[in-house]
């Protein structure tokens, strides 16, 4: 066991090794620099993931690891409208990773403070300076996440958002992509002072490779939305990596939409830090071919009374894999505990596509309700031929199962809009891939 | 005046598609007038569902012999979807729970996708809500309702009564009704019975498929079939369902033998 501990470990480190080759350190200075060079200390001791690891048993991470990306093709203007559209926001914009001022609206609104990481250290953010990296580094235990911590040490671009009021307004994060190989690292630092509240929205096809870290602090009393819908490029690879914290009565929710990409690993560790706190995270995920997603979440209840819910509903065809690892940890005081957890995928036309699921409850409270669910269907043909029977060609037939069956998900965006809004995208989606 | 015929059935015959062995349906006739009210009674298994199942398109069964004809036009080779904008309609004897599709999604998007099927335009939005709203109270069918997911968590009577509004909404030609009464108290049955004899009219021809008499106390058929082992055995007026309200099925099934 030892043995095969120290020859996993060397093969990590030979991958970090030979990725860290093609990169430096961002220029920063001060505070900024420290916390990047920690990340890097963090980093070099773990290694990068190979498939041999556990953690990557079902999703291979070669293509996030590689130093060196593929390029892949741009899909170019969705014909949906870009998502998010119709909704009153502040837009801020970034360009293959890169923050662009001329296209994003001023960075300045009540109840929040917004600053560009790039430009962090020459700012003296007394709160950042405690906070970026913090929940990333308390975040690899029980399990490794190098790539959150390579983020962490070389994301060059990425906003820090400090929430002081009730701010109904979203900040959206929009990515747009102009070079065809844009390798990109953006991190993110959202802190929400007790009793704040505030919404982020993310779009985008931000980059052929891209990485995102988004560390999230919702301080006691708190409520933090988030809706995400992912780049849909056929050929990119991404992952992500949100951390967060939910403080006394706190509430998290956060919504992922991702459909296509070749590669996507979505990681959420999320720790209920205060009594009466509340995390909701969902997601749903629908693609063809060589469509891999990944949704790999990590719930710990530290605290009593706390609620959590984690619903991830994956729609694949055509040799499509879908990957769900989800766990619930009860830690001792946390009793009252109400934890629930279903992942669902639908197969389309026959069976080439596959869905793994690894469901995992570790409970050490006694006065605890946990439940968790995980199934692997086809469309029902007995709803098919209801639906036919009054008048429903079968692709629209179809295609309206398949909204119910994500229906779960979506109904976890608090905002009825934005619930809309990916209704509709979703929709659209289905409409250009039937048959 | 010369009567329309709405649905003609010649000697139908149907085996499941997995296993031929099973031949459910040998050799039905029967034919439906434009403004005629059909019954058809028999013991369980009989295969009046299966019937009712082939007229509509279901997967699994395999037509042997024999054609069906909606207003003079072959259905047989037709999808489900066809067969319903060329104005077929099945409530069926247990309506499908559809968790995730709103009752009134449902309800719309069927209504213009037949409009859309027969070159019609859309119902506006006022338009449908009108329709459903006063046909739902009609049945009463309370708006909350309307709002739930299709047959989701609705009781035996209101899945039923949601098969009426549907039909009520689709406005069918041909309406097949399978055993709409079963699992129904008095009242529900008579809500269903005011909505289908609201719908009789001179241009649309039922057929109500039944295992009792009672249904047809309140929809008075003009006349009545027997089936039994996939054949319709015997043909009469609406005294026919008194006679077997009566003495049972034996006595008719003996006679036919
Ligand atoms: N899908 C099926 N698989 C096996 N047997 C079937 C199937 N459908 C119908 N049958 C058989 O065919 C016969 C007729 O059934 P059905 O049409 O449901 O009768 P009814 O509606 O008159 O009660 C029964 O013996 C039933 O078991
Ligand atoms: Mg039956």
């Amino acid at each position: 066991m030892a043995l095969r501990r120290e020859v996993l470990l060397k093969a990590r480190q030979e991958a970090a090794s030979a990725r860290l080759d093609a990169l430096t350190l961002p220029a920063g200075g001060g505070w900024i620099t420290r916390a990047r060079e920690d990340a890097l200390t963090r980093l070099r001791a773990m290694g990068l993931p190979t498939r041999r690891d556990e953690y990557w048993k079902f999703t291979d991470p070669a293509a996030l690891v590689a130093p060196a990306t593929d390029s892949a093709e741009l899909l170019g203007e969705d014909p949906d409208g870009t998502v998010f559209d119709t909704i009153d926001r502040l837009k801020i914009v970034f360009v293959d990773g890169e923050f662009d001022a001329d296209a994003s609206d001023d960075l300045a609104a009540e109840g929040l403070e917004i600053t560009r990481l790039a430009e962090a250290a020459r700012h003296d953010l007394h709160w950042a300076r405690d906070a970026y990296g913090l929940l990333e580094a308390e975040g690899q235990a029980p399990v490794e996440r190098p790539l959150a911590a390579l983020n962490t040490a070389f994301a060059t671009d990425g906003v820090l958002i400090r929430a002081t009021g009730k701010v109904s307004r979203p900040v959206a994060l929009h990515y747009l992509r102009k070079d065809g190989n844009a390798d990109a690292m953006v991190h993110h630092c959202i802190k929400l002072e007790p009793g704040s509240e505030m919404t982020l929205l993310e779009s985008g096809a931000a980059a052929a490779r891209f990485s995102q870290v988004l560390e999230v602090d919702v301080g006691d009393g708190a409520r933090f939305n988030h809706v995400r819908t992912q780049g849909r490029d056929h050929e990119r690879v991404s992952n992500s990596n949100l951390f967060a914290r939910v403080g006394e009565g706190g509430v998290l929710k956060s919504f992922t939409l991702s459909a296509n990409g070749a590669l996507t690993r979505n990681e959420a560790f999320i720790t209920l830090n205060g009594r009466d706190g509340v995390a909701h995270i969902a997601g749903a995920a629908l693609g063809d071919g060589a469509f891999h997603h990944d949704d790999t979440v990590f719930i710990t209840h530290a605290a009593p009374a706390c609620e959590s819910r984690q619903v991830y509903k994956k729609v694949l065809r055509g040799g499509a894999t879908g990957v769900f690892q989800g766990k619930i940890l009860v830690k001792q005081p946390a009793q009252l505990t109400d934890g629930y957890q279903i992942s669902q995928a639908l197969l389309l036309g026959g069976d080439d596509s596959q869905f793994l699921a690894k469901p995992e409850l570790e409970i050490y409270a006694d006065d605890v309700k946990c439940s968790h669910g995980s199934t692997t269907g086809e469309i029902d043909p007995e709803q098919l031929f209801y639906l036919r029977s009054r008048g429903m060609p079968e692709e629209e037939a179809s295609a309206l199962l398949v909204l119910a069956f994500v229906a779960e998900a979506i109904e976890e965006i608090e905002n009825p809009d934005l619930a809309e809004d990916v209704r509709t995208h979703l929709a659209g989606w289905l409409d250009r891939h039937r048959g | 005046m010369e009567e329309t015929e709405m649905l003609e059935i010649k000697n139908l015959h149907a085996q499941l598609e997995e296993d031929p062995d099973v031949k459910i349906l040998n050799g039905v006739n029967l034919t439906v007038e434009a403004g005629k009210v059909h019954a058809i009674m028999g013991p369980n298994g009989s295969g009046k569902s299966t019937l009712a199942y082939v007229l509509s398109g279901r997967e699994g069964y395999e037509v042997t012999e024999g054609s069906v004809s909606l207003l003079g036009e072959d259905i047989l080779e037709m999808e489900p979807e066809e067969r319903a904008a060329a104005g077929m309609f099945l409530a069926f004897q247990y309506p499908v729970e559809i968790p995730g599709v709103g009752n009134m999604t449902f309800l719309r998007t069927a209504v213009n996708a037949q409009r859309k099927a027969r070159g019609q335009e859309e119902m506006s939005s006022t338009e449908f809500l009108k329709a459903v709203r006063d046909k739902a109270k009609t049945l009463k069918i309370e708006p909350e309702m309307l709002k739930r997911p299709v047959n989701t968590g609705f009781s035996g009577g209101e899945k039923k009564r949601n098969e009426i509004l549907q039909m009520a909404m689709l406005e069918p030609k041909m309406c097949i009704l399978d055993e709409t009464d079963s699992g129904l108290d008095v009242d529900a049955m008579k809500l269903v019975a005011d909505g289908v004899n609201a719908l009789r009219d001179a241009n649309r021809g039922f057929l109500v498929i039944t295992h009792y008499q009672r249904l047809l106390n309140h929809i008075v058929p003009d006349v009545v079939h027997i089936m039994s082992q996939g054949r319709i055995v015997k043909t009469g007026g609406a005294e026919l369902a008194l006679e077997v309200e009566e003495n049972g099925y034996a006595d008719i099934l003996a006679e036919a033998k």
